[in-house]
C-alpha cells in the first residue's frame, strides 16, 4: 500500500489494515519543497513505530536527482526491508543502487539486510526486465508503473488494460525466471471499486504475485481475488501434510490418495498455503 | 305530570347539593359560520409576540425547545431573539440539544437575556465560550432519557415551551413532517418535544406549514398545545444529517465498524428477533451496512431497531430484515420520510425511549447497541462531551441511557484521532460509567470489561484479536508520548447529572 512519505497522520498507522507491505513514498507525492521533510518524517517512522509484521518498503527518488542518495542513507540507516527504485530502465541503475546500499550496511555492520524492489515505467525498462530482474542478489521484485509506462508507449490508459498487456506478461515472466515477484501498478478511480475487481482479477490470471494499492479500502478486493478456495486450500494442505510426513521417513517419492504428487504440485500447494495465510483465511497456527 | 318544569325544584335542589348552577339556555349561541372558515379563526393562531405575551412569561422563567432539525434549526434563535427584543432578561433556557447554529445565543447570554442553560450537549463557537467560563451560572446536562424523565418530574419544570413543527393544524395538532402540498419542511420525529408538550405550563407551535383541521399522524395534540405561530420557516430540513451523522468513507471508521459488526455478531445476541440501535458518529452508524449482510448471512432478522434512525435502518426494515423502526429522533431525510409514510416506523417520547424510571421505556428491551466515544478510559468509563481539549464539543444524548439498559453495549473508538489519545488512563468528564460498558473496538484490537468474561470467551473464539484495554493506553502513550496536563480553571462551567438524577461530574473551565 503505497502511503504519502509527507503524511504523518497516515504514516502512524497504515498497518492497522493489514496490508502485506507498506511502501512509504519519498518520490512522485512529496513535492521537491518538502523532500528533506519527509525524508526526516520517513526515516523517524521507521525507526519508532512498531509496524507489526508488514514489510515496510520505501520508494526512494532516482540517484540521479538531488536526493536520491540522502534518500538512500536515511532509510537504510532506518533498517528499512526493501527500497523501491522509481523508473528503473537499467540492470546499471540497480547496481548503482546496491553500491549505495552496501556503503551504509557496511558501515552499520548490516551487510545484506536491504532488498531491493524495482519499478518498471517505460519501454526501455520492459524490454531489459529479465536483466533487471536479475541484476543484484538483493532484488525481490518488479513492479509496474502504468502510468509513466503508457505516457511512454504513447498509448492511453483504458479500463480492459490491453496497453499494459504486454508490459504486464513481461514483467512476470520476467519476474518468474529470475525467481522474484511480480507486482502490478496502482488503479487509482476509488469510486470504481467494479472495474478495480476486474483489473485485480486479471493480473491474477496473468500470474501477478500482488497489487499495489492506494487506499485501504481495495486491501479487502485485493484479498478476496487472491484468496484461494477452501477446496484448493484442504487440498493443499493434505499435500504439505504428505511431503512433512515424506520427510520423516525420508522417502523421496510422495503420493496423495494413491496418485503420486511431483515438484509443481508442491510448488503450487505452497503457493496457495501462502495466499490463504497472505489473505487472511488461514493463520500459521491452524496449519502446524 | 312529569315535565321538566314540574322537575325545576328537584333540579335546583341537585344543582345546589353539587355545588353547581342550573343549566341556562338562553345563554347558549350556536356558531353558524362555515367550519373550514372557522377553523382559520381559531383564537390559538397568533403571532409570536402575542403568543409570548400571553402565554404569561415572564423574567426568571424556563423556556423550552427541541432540537429535531440539528444544524437547520431556526426556531431556537428565531424564538430568542424576540424575547431579546421584548426585554426578557435572566431566562433559563431547556433545550433537548444546542449546536453549532445556536452561536447567536453567545451575545444572548452576555446581554442577560439567557442565564441559565440545561442540555444534552453543546457544540461549535457557543460550546467553546461556555468552555471558556461564559456564563456565570454552569450549563447542567442531562442524557435525553434523563432530560424526558426530570420534565415529568417537575425536577425540570418548563414555563414555555417553543416547539417547531413542520405541519399544525390551527388547533395544534402537531407533526414533524407534512402531508400537505405546501410542505416546507421535515424533521420526522418530534420524540424530544413531546415531554415538553405534554408537562410545559405552556406550549407553543411554532410551525411554517399551517394545514387544515385535523392534522393526521400527529405527534403532538391539541389538548396540550396553547397557542400556534405560523413563521416562515421553522427548519433547513437538508441540514438534519449535519453535525454529529456522518457517512463515511475513511478507511479507519469502515475498519472499526467491520470489527464492531463482527463483535455483535459473536457475541451471543446475534439471534432471531434480538433489537439493536446505534449511536451517532461515522464508524457506529457503519456498522448497520456490515450487520446487514451478516443478517442475510444468517438468515437472522430483527423484532426492533431502536433510537435515532438513520437510512441505513431504514433500507434495512424495507428488505424485510428489522421488523419494526422506534424513532425518537430522524437522523436524515429518508428516515423522516420513512416515519410519515410507514406504519411499522413509530415515533416515541423521550420518555418512552429511555427513561431509567419508565417501565415501558425501549431501552429496557434493547439487545445491542453500538455507540461511538470522544474518550474511553481504562476503566472502560466513557466520555462523549468534552474533548481532550477541555473544550465542551459533544452531546451526552443517550448515550449513558442506552449503555446502561441494553443487554450488550459496544463502543466503537478509534485508538488515535490524528495526534491525540482516545485511550486514555482517565477521561476527561464522566458521561457513561465504565460498569454499563461491555466492548471497546478500537483499529489496535478489541477490549472486553472483565464484567463480562462470557463475552470475552465468545469472541476469542471467533478469532476476534481481543485485547487488554491498559495495553490499548499503553499502545496509545507509546507513539503519541504523555500529553501535557490541560490548562483547566477553577470554575465550573458543566455540570453532568446521571440518568437517575444525581450529580455525576463537573466540567471545570479551561483556560488558554
Amino acid at each position: 500500500m503505497f502511503v504519502p512519505g509527507n503524511n504523518p497522520a497516515m504514516m502512524q498507522d497504515a498497518f492497522i489494515y493489514g496490508p502485506d507491505s507498506i511502501m512509504l513514498d519519498l518520490e512522485d507525492s512529496v513535492t521537491m519543497t518538502e523532500k528533506d521533510a519527509a525524508r526526516l518524517l520517513v526515516h523517524n517512522a521507521l525507526k519508532t513505530i512498531d509496524y507489526g509484521k508488514t514489510e515496510m518498503v520505501v520508494r526512494v527518488n532516482p540517484l540521479n536527482t538531488p536526493y536520491g542518495k540522502k534518500d538512500v542513507e536515511a532509510v537504510v540507516k532506518a533498517g528499512v526491508h526493501v527500497i523501491r527504485m522509481p523508473k528503473t530502465e537499467t540492470a546499471d541503475e540497480i547496481r548503482e543502487l546496491e553500491a549505495e546500499i552496501e556503503k551504509w550496511e557496511t558501515e552499520l555492520g548490516c551487510l545484506g539486510r536491504t532488498q531491493i524492489m524495482a519499478a518498471i515505467e517505460s519501454t526501455l525498462g520492459v524490454i531489459n526486465a529479465y536483466e533487471i530482474a536479475t541484476a543484484s542478489k538483493r532484488m525481490m521484485g518488479i513492479a509496474l508503473g502504468a502510468e509513466d509506462y503508457c505516457a511512454n508507449l504513447k498509448a492511453q490508459r483504458t479500463p480492459e488494460g490491453m496497453e499494459l498487456l504486454q508490459a504486464r506478461q513481461t514483467i512476470v515472466v520476467a519476474a518468474r525466471a529470475a525467481g522474484i515477484d511480480a507486482l502490478d501498478t496502482v488503479y487509482s478511480n476509488l469510486n470504481d471499486m467494479e472495474t478495480f475487481r476486474k483489473e485485480v482479477e486479471l493480473i491474477k490470471t496473468l500470474g501477478f504475485d500482488g497489487k499495489s494499492i492506494i487506499n485501504p479500502r481495495q486491501i479487502e478486493i485485493v484479498n478476496e481475488v487472491f484468496a484461494p478456495t477452501e477446496k484448493a486450500i484442504e487440498k493443499a494442505k493434505t499435500i504439505i501434510a504428505a511431503i512433512k510426513e515424506a520427510e520423516k521417513r525420508g522417502s523421496g517419492v510422495i503420493a496423495v490418495n494413491g496418485k503420486m504428487v511431483d515438484r509443481p504440485v508442491v510448488i503450487r500447494a505452497q503457493r496457495t498455503i501462502d495466499l490463504a495465510i497472505a489473505s487472511g483465511i488461514l493463520t500459521q497456527e491452524e496449519l502446524s | 305530570m312529569n315535565s321538566i318544569k314540574n322537575r325545576a325544584a328537584l333540579i335546583a335542589e341537585a344543582a345546589k347539593k353539587m355545588n353547581k348552577e342550573v343549566y341556562n339556555d338562553s345563554q347558549v349561541k350556536k356558531i353558524i359560520t362555515p367550519r373550514h372558515e372557522l377553523q382559520r379563526q381559531s383564537s390559538k393562531v397568533v403571532s409570536l409576540e402575542e403568543a409570548i405575551k400571553k402565554s404569561g412569561l415572564k423574567d426568571g422563567m424556563t423556556i423550552s425547545f427541541h432540537h429535531h432539525f440539528r444544524g437547520g434549526d431556526k426556531v431556537i434563535n428565531m424564538v430568542v431573539d424576540k424575547l431579546a427584543q421584548m426585554g426578557f432578561k435572566n431566562l433559563h433556557l431547556a433545550s433537548s440539544s444546542l449546536i453549532d447554529v445556536h452561536e447567536p445565543l453567545i451575545e444572548h447570554i452576555r446581554n442577560g437575556v439567557i442565564t441559565q442553560i440545561s442540555t444534552s450537549g453543546l457544540r461549535g463557537k457557543l460550546a467553546n465560550e461556555i468552555s471558556h467560563g461564559l456564563m456565570k451560572e454552569p450549563v447542567v446536562f442531562r442524557s435525553h432519557g434523563s432530560r424526558g424523565y426530570a420534565i415529568k418530574s417537575g425536577e425540570l419544570h418548563i414555563d414555555v415551551a417553543f416547539l417547531g413543527a413542520s405541519s399544525s393544524d390551527p388547533l395544534g395538532n402537531a407533526a414533524g413532517f407534512s402531508t400537505s402540498e405546501n410542505a416546507k419542511s421535515i424533521c420526522g420525529s418530534l420524540g424530544y418535544a413531546l415531554p415538553d408538550a405534554k408537562y410545559a405550563d405552556h406550549t407553543i407551535i411554532l410551525t411554517d406549514d399551517l394545514v387544515d383541521y385535523p392534522n393526521q399522524h400527529n405527534a403532538i395534540s391539541e389538548a396540550d398545545v396553547e397557542f400556534v405561530v405560523v413563521v416562515d420557516s421553522v427548519g433547513d430540513s437538508s441540514k438534519i444529517s449535519s453535525g454529529a451523522i456522518r457517512d463515511t468513507k475513511n478507511p479507519r471508521d469502515i475498519l472499526l465498524a467491520k470489527q464492531a459488526a463482527k463483535v455483535v455478531m459473536n457475541s451471543g445476541y446475534f439471534q432471531n428477533g434480538f433489537s439493536l440501535q446505534t449511536g451517532s458518529g461515522g464508524a457506529s452508524l457503519a456498522v448497520t451496512k456490515y450487520l446487514r449482510q451478516g443478517m442475510i448471512d444468517k438468515g437472522i432478522k430483527a423484532s426492533f431497531a431502536l433510537g435515532g434512525i438513520t437510512s441505513h435502518m431504514v433500507k434495512l426494515h424495507q428488505e424485510g430484515l428489522i421488523d419494526r423502526l422506534i424513532d425518537v429522533q430522524s437522523f436524515d431525510k429518508v428516515a423522516a420520510e420513512s416515519l410519515m409514510n410507514d406504519s411499522k416506523h413509530k415515533s416515541v417520547s423521550a420518555n418512552e425511549y429511555a427513561a431509567m424510571l419508565e417501565p415501558g421505556s425501549a431501552t429496557h428491551y434493547l439487545d445491542v447497541v453500538i455507540l461511538s466515544a470522544l474518550e474511553v478510559d481504562v476503566n472502560f468509563n466513557v466520555n462523549v462531551l468534552v474533548g481532550s481539549d477541555g473544550i465542551i464539543r459533544g452531546a451526552i444524548g443517550g448515550h449513558p441511557d442506552t449503555a446502561a439498559d441494553s443487554a450488550l453495549s459496544v463502543i466503537v473508538c478509534p485508538l488515535l484521532r490524528g495526534r491525540i489519545p482516545c485511550v486514555v488512563d482517565e477521561v476527561t468528564t464522566l458521561i457513561t460509567p465504565g460498569s454499563n460498558v461491555d466492548v471497546v473496538v478500537t483499529e489496535y484490537g478489541i477490549a472486553v470489561n472483565p464484567n463480562r468474561p462470557e463475552i470475552k470467551e465468545r469472541l476469542v473464539a471467533a478469532g476476534l484479536n481481543i485485547v487488554d484495554i491498559k495495553d490499548l493506553a499503553a499502545k496509545a502513550h507509546s507513539i503519541i508520548g504523555n500529553p501535557a496536563p490541560l490548562p483547566f480553571g477553577d470554575k465550573v462551567v458543566g455540570i453532568v447529572l446521571n440518568r437517575d438524577g444525581s450529580v455525576q461530574d463537573v466540567i471545570k473551565n479551561i483556560v488558554e
